[in-house]
């Protein structure tokens, strides 16, 4: 078909994972632009594609970007609507879908972000809003395999990528994600049996690595 | 057809963007006021994460958050489409409904704040409008092209509500010379017979929101 796919992207970032997982469940392939997110310049190609947030991850699907992970997502969905749908056919499961993908947007980037971020004082209060954020999404999985419900979809596909950062923020707050978030803990484990997922998440030893230098050079160790 | 209800209030802007997808799609419903400084059970069994409005209860079935909102009634309500056919054009029109919902808020940072904080949020209130100029429109009369769509009704806080912020803090962010495009989208916005006759009173407005920020600059 000549398409042409590139994803300009980062390795540890769990907005671009969304992407790759995406397009690994659609058996799309596609040309890797490894964004250097440790120079402070960013790329003309990443400026020129994402003008407005300047941030990545950007899929450019025959010479068009798209940006926002989720917009991204639900583009891929509808394109390439052969196999895998992310998204349930009903509008109200859909909603549904949306609803806890909005949530994880608001709420867990930010609380995983606050733990690796601070120390002492705020950092405890950033553990406190962590497993606040996380049991809310543990009472939303219930009984449920998955946080989309029976099947694997655009919820869980929201908030996988962030389960590489677990091992993290038990370092980092101190507490044990299996203990404090069983359930969390037992779907993150699940989601790991499917190819997409275990192929893309990102090995949560290199992700703490990485953190643990970013925590050097910000001067919060 | 199942029972429609939208838990909303009046001086909220979230709200509007459901009242005018539902009256663009004729769809009947009815309407049940919440009083913000006294939350109903019923919106709490409704929304018991966010705990806000607006949520839209479809036979019985809760949808909360307003972008969730207006999909589902899309998707639920085909007719007057709110998102284009196109996947690419789709996906534009869902990274501005986006950009709106993630950037809208600093304008209400302007109204609830003073002094330094507030010109901060003047300044990326301005840097947000100044995009939305230069990116968004293009030389289209709305942001879904020649009729509205998701992102209009999501910049449609932009219609009304700035206007009056800006009356109330004494600041004029948006002017014709400065925004040609954007005050061309209001003007067009606001003569949408759905949008003209679904805003709040501008003098109500004015005097409850002037109030709102008296109180929020007088708490600690």
């Amino acid at each position: 078909m000549g398409e042409e796919i590139s994803l300009i992207d980062f390795w540890a970032s769990p907005f671009g994972m969304r992407v790759r997982i995406a397009l690994a469940e659609k058996d799309v392939e596609y040309q890797f632009i490894e964004e250097n997110m440790m120079s402070t310049v960013k790329s003309s190609l990443l400026l020129e594609m994402n003008p407005i947030h300047k941030k990545i991850p950007v899929l450019i699907h025959r010479g068009r970007p798209i940006c926002e992970s989720l917009v991204i997502v639900q583009y891929i969905d509808e394109v390439w609507n052969h196999k895998s749908p992310l998204l349930p056919q009903d509008p109200l499961q859909r909603a549904h879908a949306r609803f806890w993908a909005d949530f994880i947007d608001k709420k867990v980037y930010a609380c995983v972000s606050d733990l690796w971020k601070n120390k002492g004082e705020t950092l405890q209060a950033a553990r406190k809003e962590f497993l606040e954020t996380f049991n809310v999404i543990e009472g939303a999985i219930g009984e449920n395999p998955y946080l989309g419900g029976e099947t694997f979809g655009f919820a869980d596909l929201s908030l996988i990528p962030f389960s590489s950062f677990f091992h993290a923020s038990e370092m980092f707050g101190n507490f044990s994600i299996k203990v404090e978030l069983p359930k969390i803990a037992a779907w993150a484990k699940r989601c790991n049996e499917r190819e997409s997922v275990s192929k893309i998440l990102q090995d949560p030893i290199k992700v703490y690595e990485i953190l643990c230098l970013a925590r050097k050079l910000q001067g919060i160790e | 057809m199942e029972e429609v209800k939208l838990f909303g209030a009046w001086p909220s802007p979230f709200s509007y963007r459901v009242i005018w997808a539902l009256k663009l799609k004729g769809i009947p419903y009815e309407y049940v006021e919440e009083d913000l400084s006294n939350k109903s059970a019923l919106l709490l069994q409704y929304n018991p994460v966010h705990k806000k409005i607006p949520v839209l209860v479809h036979g019985g079935k809760p949808i909360a958050e307003s972008l969730v909102i207006l999909q589902y009634i899309d998707e639920t309500w085909p007719q007057n489409p709110l998102l284009p056919k196109d996947a690419f054009e789709r996906s534009k029109a869902r990274f501005w409904a986006k950009f709106a919902e993630d950037k809208g808020s600093t304008i209400w940072a302007i109204f609830r704040t003073g002094g330094e904080e507030q010109e901060k949020a003047m300044k990326e209130s301005l840097e947000m409008l100044k995009t939305i100029e230069e990116h968004a429109l293009g030389g289209k009369k709305f942001f879904g092209g020649d009729t509205t769509g998701l992102a209009d009704l999501t910049f449609g806080g932009i219609a009304l509500w700035l206007g009056v912020i800006e009356d109330i803090v004494g600041v004029k962010l948006v002017e014709p010379h400065t925004f040609p495009r954007l005050c061309a989208w209001i003007e067009n916005f606001k003569e949408i017979p759905v949008i003209k006759q679904n805003l709040p009173d501008r003098e109500k407005l004015f005097v409850y929101l002037k109030h709102r920020r008296e109180i929020l600059l007088a708490s600690p």
